[in-house]
């Protein structure tokens, strides 16, 4: 990962707003993008990540604020010359061309020789391990092999940053995963920047070395995958990275080790990582990670427990997401090894207990 | 079963009948343009080339012909350009008045014949116009673009909106684009709307009527036969007139439908 302090930025958007009539699509929007790293912007949709990727992309027009790639104002300038290829979600091949002919396509915009080009395009698809596809057309592709065309059109140019927006999300989950992997490998050794639009959270995680979460047109939180999945700094970004649980609460003792009343009981929180201090009666959220629940079926010895009655399980693989009750009626989840779930043999309807370390709780305050 | 086949032939019937229906009369007048008898009647004489030998020795017949033929490629030429136009304007474009804009490009075919030769007529002898060749192609034009813009948009409708931005992302400009991307993905649609657009100009005679002064055009040629005197010529031009037009229209459909029904081989 580059040094952020250090490093000038490759681009920058200040304060970039993008309206659609009285709609605020994106608003007031800051954010640097360092040479060689792999940036996702993520949030559900309607957040502004694909219109800040086409912004950044020459496709729109911010109403106010500035877009800068390597340190030039680059608002007026068209799509066609700044040299930001972009892979589509719809991948929009060219359909009257073959599979050669929509690589070289770039080239032959910027009138490089036809030899020249063609050349260059097939080292392209060689790379991409789809050469013996060149003379097809695109309605004879895979899904799969689409996607390694639309990678080596954009790629061909040899751009210092590729723009992605939800390149994966018409693949099947296996090739997704595979995608994810030729995708890493080919930024690692490019070594040139990719922005990666998403709502996918395991393909953020996966991939990027920041993550960038935007909800209504604004930026929530910008770290690496980790620092979003442990220490989100607002509601928003604790509930959409979709494993936590979360209550609201009041601190009724002040210290290293906080005393958090809850409508579903009182817990002691001394997390370790946090900055904020939470004065007394100051109101925050508590947030539990449902990674870092131990579960057993009879009272633990823990400080930090509820009581909790199992619903139903989702399987994932070696990991199941647990979904309980607890006796107000709020949702818990836990989330086990599925070895330890069957040593419990829990049904439908049974009562175990979920307790956690004080240490492993992580507070927001409620104004965030 | 029994039932259903029952049911199939009864369509297949109707579907038939509907045929007959349409189609009787231009065979008949094929079968009469063979026949060797002044007057069409039954029972027929024998077949013969006379009338179509006639009609090919007639000067006034081939000029006919050549002024349907200048008329109809350059209408075709035109109207093609301009459905074109509109028809991506309307595609790429969103502007105050565009339904307005697009019921007034769509207008002309709705407006009766003759109330548009007439008011053709009367505007172009006012600019001097009338009489010529181009005052037939003019109003045809006029006639015609609307039908070549309603194929160019059927076609463009079918296209992913993100191929023109992704051809300006990777270096094209605006034009290029255009010609390196929309035109190709239209160019069925083009070829078809041209074939199309010529054949109704072929064809058409009321409007050509008003404003073509001495330069008749086929379809204003066999009226001025048939007020003279009816003899099988008439047929003879008639069936060569419709098999110029029904090539030309089978030939649009095919180019436009071609691309579709193209059969994909899998290569996976």
């Amino acid at each position: 990962m580059p040094n952020t302090s250090e490093a000038r930025p490759l681009v920058s958007f200040e304060g970039v707003t993008k309206h659609y009539g009285t709609v605020a699509a994106v608003h007031a929007m800051d954010l640097d993008i360092y040479a060689g790293e792999f940036l996702a912007l993520m949030g559900p949709s309607g957040c502004g990540k694909t219109t800040s990727l086409r912004m950044l992309a020459g496709l729109e027009e911010p109403t106010e604020g500035e877009i800068r790639l390597d340190g030039k104002r680059i608002n007026e300038i068209d799509s066609a010359d700044r040299d930001t290829p972009m892979v589509w979600q719809s991948l929009a091949l060219f359909p009257f061309l073959s599979v050669r002919q929509n690589v070289e396509f770039g080239l032959k915009m910027r009138k490089i020789p036809s030899r020249d080009r063609q050349q260059r395009a097939m080292e392209w698809l060689e790379r991409l391990e789809i050469a013996d596809l060149a003379e097809r057309d695109i309605s004879q592709l895979s899904g799969g092999q689409r996607q390694r065309v639309a990678l080596a059109r954009s790629l061909v140019t040899e751009p210092r940053i590729l723009l992605l927006d939800e390149p994966l999300s018409a693949l099947d989950a296996n090739l997704v995963v595979k995608m994810q992997g030729v995708l890493s490998r080919l930024q690692k050794e490019l070594g040139i920047t990719f922005v990666y639009v998403t709502h996918s959270q395991s393909e953020a995680f996966a991939m990027s070395d920041r993550v960038v979460i935007m909800s209504q047109g604004r930026i929530e939180q910008i770290g690496s995958p980790k620092t979003i999945y442990r220490n989100p700094t607002s509601r928003f970004v604790a509930d959409f990275v979709g494993s936590n649980n979360i209550f609201c609460g009041t601190v009724s003792k002040e210290g290293a080790t906080l005393q958090v009343n809850t409508s579903v009981g009182c817990f002691s929180c001394s997390p370790d990582n946090d900055e904020n201090s939470f004065p007394m009666g100051s109101t925050l959220n508590m947030v539990i990670s449902s990674d870092l629940v131990q579960i057993s079926l009879t009272t633990p010895e823990a400080a930090n427990q509820v009581r909790c009655r199992f619903i139903s399980e989702e399987f994932v693989g070696s990991i199941v997401t647990v979904f309980a009750e607890l006796e107000n009626g709020a949702d818990f989840k836990v989330q086990v090894r599925q070895r330890d779930l069957a040593d419990l043999g829990l049904k439908a309807g049974a009562v175990f207990y979920a307790s956690w370390k004080a240490t492993d709780v992580h507070l927001i305050s409620e104004s965030a | 079963m029994t039932r259903l086949s029952g049911q199939n032939l009864l369509l297949r019937g109707y579907v038939v009948l509907v045929f007959v229906f349409v189609f009787t009369p231009i065979v008949t007048s094929f079968v009469f343009s063979v026949n060797s008898d002044r007057f069409p009647t039954i029972p027929l004489g024998h077949f013969t080339t006379h009338w179509y030998e006639t009609i090919f020795a007639d000067p006034d017949i081939w000029e006919a012909f050549r002024v349907s033929a200048l008329v109809s490629v350059s209408v075709a030429t035109l109207a093609t350009f301009i459905g074109f136009c509109t028809a991506y304007t309307d595609y790429r474009y969103n502007f105050t008045g565009k339904a307005l804009y697009l019921s007034l490009a769509l207008l002309p075919p709705t407006i009766p014949l003759v109330i548009m030769g007439l008011a053709m007529l009367a505007l172009l002898a006012r600019i001097n116009m009338s009489g010529q060749i181009h005052s037939i192609v003019v109003s045809h034009v006029v006639l015609c673009a609307p039908f070549a813009m309603a194929v160019v948009r059927m076609r463009l409708a079918q296209i992913n909106p993100d191929l023109e931005p992704a051809a300006w992302n990777l270096g094209a400009s605006p034009w290029r684009a255009m010609r390196e991307v929309i035109i190709p993905f239209c160019r069925p649609a083009i070829a078809s709307a041209f074939c199309l657009t010529a054949a109704v100009s072929f064809d058409e005679f009321a409007v050509a009527w008003f404003v073509s002064g001495l330069n008749k055009t086929v379809p204003v040629m066999i009226l001025e036969i048939l007020q003279g005197n009816t003899d099988p010529q008439i047929n003879a031009i008639g069936s060569i007139v419709f098999a110029i037009s029904m090539s030309l229209v089978v030939i649009a459909q095919l180019i436009f439908f071609r691309k579709a029904s193209a059969p994909t081989t899998t290569g996976i």
